[in-house]
């Protein structure tokens, strides 16, 4: 759009001698045009220089220095609740982020800008009722395997490309109640199958310190994008570490609750017996913030329990009746000497601080893997029949197989809809976890393989629980290396699956656990876990809480 | 062990996976090799363990069985996702000849 500028107007007039014919009148006039101008020019000027003076402008300035979208939840609702900002402002600036950054980052698979801001104005309107809760008007992403009613669902997966679901997951729902904002959905390995979110049907998320490299996974669309200040915070699901591996990699915090605490409604199953929903955050404030409100029992998810103990950290009286344990058998060559050296510190951090440490023993950590790699495609064989081109999801039914026929295949019946569709539709990882599982709970095997590994399952859990009862929580690296290169891997499933060797025991087990940044190794974040007792995420929010404040990691950013 | 092309063949038909020659082949390798590292399972001596199928402790949460009833427009949110539907079912291949 453009004008002819007043000061072009005011010339062409001064030159007309049929509409200004007296030409004292004509200087007369441009003369109070720039007088008016000057007045004007100066006043902005002044009203800017002394803005961070006066009340009403304050935000104002300091939006411009610190950008909207890369508050916390905690700062956010505080401003929201002085009054200092709008959530049409905070969404309009992680909307804007998104637009800026996502191109290079791939971090989003959906955004929903419109639903967004309409959400937006309805929490303002809920504020301005006089409402105070921490997440009215707060925007977040959520990973892209959890179902939002309207908005379009694909677990990155071709088979469900263009599935909307017709109701809204608990965490989804508990979410909307709280007031907040869904900006879009983030990318994921498909159903969640993998650790490096190269695994989704639409491509790889990249690393926002490297975008040369992965964000881990499978919740890499949602670690990116809150290390990357798309959002608030995000949601993630985690099965066999999905939450807190990707955290490690991109510097945030993630964190994976008690089995049973928070709704698995509404979460494409992957292993139902592991997957857990969670956050991906700035603070460990937040963290818990987040879990207070998608927590609680759910008549829908027969699982969920009814659990009395807090889950905020206790921060008074510090971390000096504290026990740490270690287990040895998470401190093993093969980690990377830059994780060591970074974790080696955080020890001593946490010495400082009061902790003391207790070395501990889980012999069968050696069994993790092989375990989880047994128990989850099955479970997933079994879950992932729902996809059978019939009620949902893409389907040969559209476009049936037309004559000449290949051989045996003269019409399309049911066998090959379920065949072709499933063939079609899922990618590589999944149809080779499908086959796995089917492998493992087939006639002949099912002893030999599944119902072993439920048995050694039973050992890692007594074990983790017995060591537990020793000491408050256990300390180990999240990730045995810093991010790697994007399609380093993908080559190699085995060795795949041996990056979910720290974070899969807690999985198996159902206990709580945090990652949280604890240095760098080469300019890539490095994460922390700590592994807590059943229900008691109060004490690993501690712990994180008591850390962060005393160290500095959380507040790096990824310079993009 | 290696499994043999007829075994994954059987395993995709169970799975019920229409798979190329070429997945065929490729899974053939790749699963042999994550088994032959999942076989060291079998070296763990389980006497007298009980299989963990879930962790919470919970048994039997019961509830009414009673249905509930969908408002209408999520039934047609439900429904408009399937590829061939009449009225208010969703069409698939005859099953019996």
């Amino acid at each position: 759009m453009s004008f002819p500028k007043p000061q072009a107007i005011g010339h062409r007039y001064a030159r007309s001698g049929v509409a200004m014919r007296i030409q004292g009148l004509n200087i007369l006039l441009l003369f109070i045009v720039y007088i008016f101008r000057y007045i004007f020019i100066w006043l902005f000027f002044i009203i800017f220089a002394f803005s961070s003076w006066i009340p009403a402008f304050a935000g104002m300035t300091n939006r411009k220095i610190m950008r909207l979208n890369q508050l916390t939840i905690k700062q956010a609702s505080e401003l929201l609740k002085n009054k200092e900002i709008t959530s049409l402002e905070l969404t309009k600036a992680c909307l804007a982020r998104i637009k800026d950054t996502d191109g290079k980052i791939k971090a989003c698979l959906t955004v929903c800008e419109k639903e967004a801001l309409k959400e937006a104005k309805q929490a303002d309107e809920r504020r301005s009722q006089g409402e105070t809760e921490n997440l009215l008007g707060i925007p977040y992403l959520a990973k892209d395997n959890i179902l939002t009613r309207g908005v379009r669902t694909t677990a990155a997966s071709k088979i469900l490309e263009n599935y909307i679901a017709p109701y809204d997951a608990t965490i989804i729902k508990k979410l909307r109640e709280a007031g907040a904002v869904l900006l879009g959905k983030t990318n994921l390995d498909e159903f969640a199958h993998g650790a490096s979110t190269e695994n989704s049907a639409f491509g790889p998320t990249h690393n926002p310190w490297d975008l040369t490299r992965v964000p881990g996974g499978s919740s890499g669309g949602s670690a990116a994008a809150v290390a990357a200040d798309m959002c608030i915070f995000a949601l993630g699901t985690d099965t066999g570490g999905s939450i807190r591996y990707p955290a490690a990699f991109c510097g945030v915090i993630g964190l994976k609750s008690t089995y049973g605490r928070s709704s698995r409604f509404g979460l494409i199953s992957m292993t139902s017996s592991t997957d857990v929903p969670g956050s991906l955050t700035k603070t460990v404030e937040d963290a818990s913030l987040v879990l207070s409100v998608i927590t609680g029992v759910d008549k829908y998810d027969a699982t969920t329990v009814n659990a009395k103990t807090p889950l905020t950290p206790l921060l008074k009286g510090g971390l000096d009746k504290i026990t740490i344990g270690l287990p040895k058998e998470y401190f093993v060559d093969g980690t990377d000497q830059g994780v060591t050296e970074a974790i080696d510190k955080a020890i001593e951090d946490f010495k400082k601080l009061g902790a003391k440490f207790k070395q501990v023993s889980l012999p069968h950590t050696k069994y993790v893997v092989p375990v989880y790699y047994i128990i989850t495609p099955s479970e997933i064989s079994s879950n992932l029949g729902r996809f059978d081109g019939i009620k949902y999801g893409l389907s040969v039914m559209k476009n049936p197989p037309q004559p000449p026929f290949v051989k045996g295949e003269e019409k399309a019946d049911l066998m090959s809809i379920y065949t072709k569709s499933r063939g079609q539709g899922f990618g590589p990882e999944v149809k080779r976890r499908i086959m796995l599982g089917t492998y493992a709970l087939s006639a002949g095997y099912y002893d030999a393989y599944y119902l072993q590994a439920q048995k050694v399952r039973t050992k890692i859990k007594q074990e983790m629980d017995k060591v537990l009862e020793e000491v408050d929580c256990l300390l180990t690296p999240t990730a045995p290396h810093a991010a790697f290169k994007i399609g380093e891997q993908v080559q190699d499933p085995l060795k795949m699956y041996l990056e979910d060797i720290f974070v899969a025991g807690a999985s198996l087990a159902g206990l709580p656990a945090i990652s949280i940044p604890c240095g760098f190794d080469n300019g890539l974040p490095v994460g922390l876990q700590l592994i807590g007792k059943r229900f008691d995420e109060a004490t690993i929010l501690k712990m994180a809480q008591g850390y962060e404040l005393a160290t500095e990691w959380h507040l790096k950013k990824a310079g993009i | 062990m290696l499994l043999s092309k007829q075994e994954i063949q059987h395993i995709a038909k169970l799975a019920r996976l229409d798979l190329t020659e070429t997945e065929l082949e490729k899974y053939g390798g790749q699963l042999s090799n994550v088994l032959n590292y999942i076989d060291q399972l079998k070296e763990v001596d389980v006497s007298g363990v009980e299989p963990t199928a879930q962790v919470t402790g919970l048994t039997n949460v019961l509830r009414e069985d009673k249905a509930e009833d969908w408002d209408k427009k999520e039934i047609e949110q439900a429904l408009a996702d399937a590829p061939e539907k009449e009225d208010r079912f969703i069409k698939v291949k005859r099953v019996i000849e």
